[in-house]
């Protein structure tokens, strides 16, 4: 481990971040660099994977207005997922960068800070009034729903949007990992080396390692939608006139 | 494997953050959104706004053509209706002046036909005098040699004979024209 004990200390899944970062970087700047009107082969590829989270996530969410002072942050929450997320099923990395902690808790700190940032610049003093006490309601009825609404709007937001995407993360690389490892087991440590038959066993805990890893793609392409879509969402109810 | 294994337990409460973990995370989270603001936005929403601005102002083009082939046509058909309206004014002039000529050849030849006939009158009038003259000097001779015969006398003396046949002459014509007067 590099820079051990200091707080720049680089363990396995901080390099898998770089290098995610650097893949990133390399195909964001050179897939952008001379886009033209009509697209080549490879400008449609790239035009594809930015435009879906620009116009199926953000300016559909937000409207072209809004969707456009906001969509720095969420393309690059959109991006940063996707890329931590993939590494969980890429052999030899093997694990996501957003299974630690550290990038989902980042992620929902930023959307929660940018939602009420976009409800107070909107509505100033009444975001919080509008948030707290939906209008047309008894007001009696606020003894129940003030509470219910501050818990679930400011509190429970950013809890939940960290622990789905780091909780489906972790899983995925528990199960994963766990049917590599018998399967390594199996096949190497008791068929091969020590030639007993069970070791059979390890065909079985294999296709369940390929059945998973279809499903951990899925689940790293679902999660990444899935953060940025509420955090257009939560921006979205914020600037609403109506809550 | 047991690696991947190992990197997950090695954390003692995965939710509270190791200080590396959100330093890096971030560094990475920082340096996209920077990338994003500073390049990738930028390149892409001022080529989809072209391309837009391209297929609306392709559009445009297109209505303005049209517009402008509509006025034309317009133009074309506004003087197609304007000589149309020339043509037929022009022959109804052509029509009226035809009639007027005809009626103006109708009016001469009457003229031209009274005159004709006027003359031929005239000629016949003229003529009948003289045949009138002639054959009164002839049926004049002719009675006096004819009487002269019958009474055995000569009758041819000038003044007498000319008195007799002017008389008989005369006598003749009373009953007839009412006008002595011609009997000159």
């Amino acid at each position: 481990m590099l820079f051990a004990g200091t707080p720049f200390a680089l363990n396995r899944i901080e390099l898998i971040r770089l290098l995610v970062l650097a893949l990133l970087l390399v195909f964001l700047l050179v897939g952008t660099r001379r886009l033209k009107l009509v697209p080549g082969r490879g400008q449609v590829v790239t035009e594809f994977i930015l435009g879906f989270p620009r116009n199926s996530i953000v300016i559909d969410t937000l409207g072209e207005k809004d969707g456009r002072r906001f969509m720095p942050i969420l393309m690059t929450v959109f991006f940063v997922t996707i890329g931590m997320n993939l590494t969980g099923i890429i052999p030899g990395l093997q694990i996501a960068g957003t299974s630690i902690i550290g990038i989902p808790l980042i992620e929902a700190v930023i959307l929660y800070v940018v939602f009420i940032y976009a409800g107070i610049k909107k509505h100033g003093g009444g975001f919080f009034k509008a948030s707290l006490f939906p209008p047309g309601v008894p007001w009696p009825l606020y003894i129940l729903l003030t509470p219910v609404e501050f818990v679930s709007t400011f509190i429970v937001r950013p809890i939940s949007l960290t622990l789905r995407l780091l909780m489906n993360l972790v899983a995925g690389h528990m199960l994963l990992a766990l049917c590599w490892a018998a399967t390594q087991f199996f096949l190497i440590t008791l068929l091969v080396t020590q030639g007993q038959p069970l070791g059979l066993l390890g065909l079985g805990t294999f296709a369940f390692g390929v059945v998973f890893f279809g499903l951990e793609l899925f689940v790293a392409l679902l999660q990444a939608y899935v953060i940025t879509i509420l955090g257009a969402i939560y921006i979205q109810l914020s600037l609403a006139d109506e809550h | 494997m047991h690696h991947a294994f190992l990197a997950v337990k090695a954390v003692d409460n995965p939710l509270i953050p190791q200080v590396p973990d959100l330093i890096y995370g971030g560094f990475v989270f920082v340096v996209v959104l920077v990338v994003f603001i500073w390049k990738v936005l930028p390149r892409l929403n001022t080529m989809l706004d072209a391309r837009s601005d391209a297929i609306e102002g392709g559009i445009k083009r297109a209505e303005i053509a049209e517009a402008a082939a509509e006025a034309k046509k317009g133009e074309y058909e506004a003087a197609l209706a304007e000589a149309r309206a020339e043509g037929a004014r022009i022959r109804d002039q052509a029509r009226a002046e035809g009639v007027k000529i005809v009626a103006e050849a109708k009016e001469q030849a009457t003229v031209e036909a009274a005159r004709v006939t006027a003359n031929a009158q005239l000629q016949i009038e003229a003529e009948r005098t003289a045949a009138l003259v002639s054959l009164r000097a002839e049926v004049g001779s002719l009675a006096i040699d004819l009487a002269s015969g019958v009474i055995g006398e000569s009758l041819s003396s000038d003044k007498r004979s000319k008195d007799i046949v002017d008389r008989f002459l005369s006598d003749l014509e009373t009953p007839a024209a009412k006008s002595p007067s011609k009997s000159k």
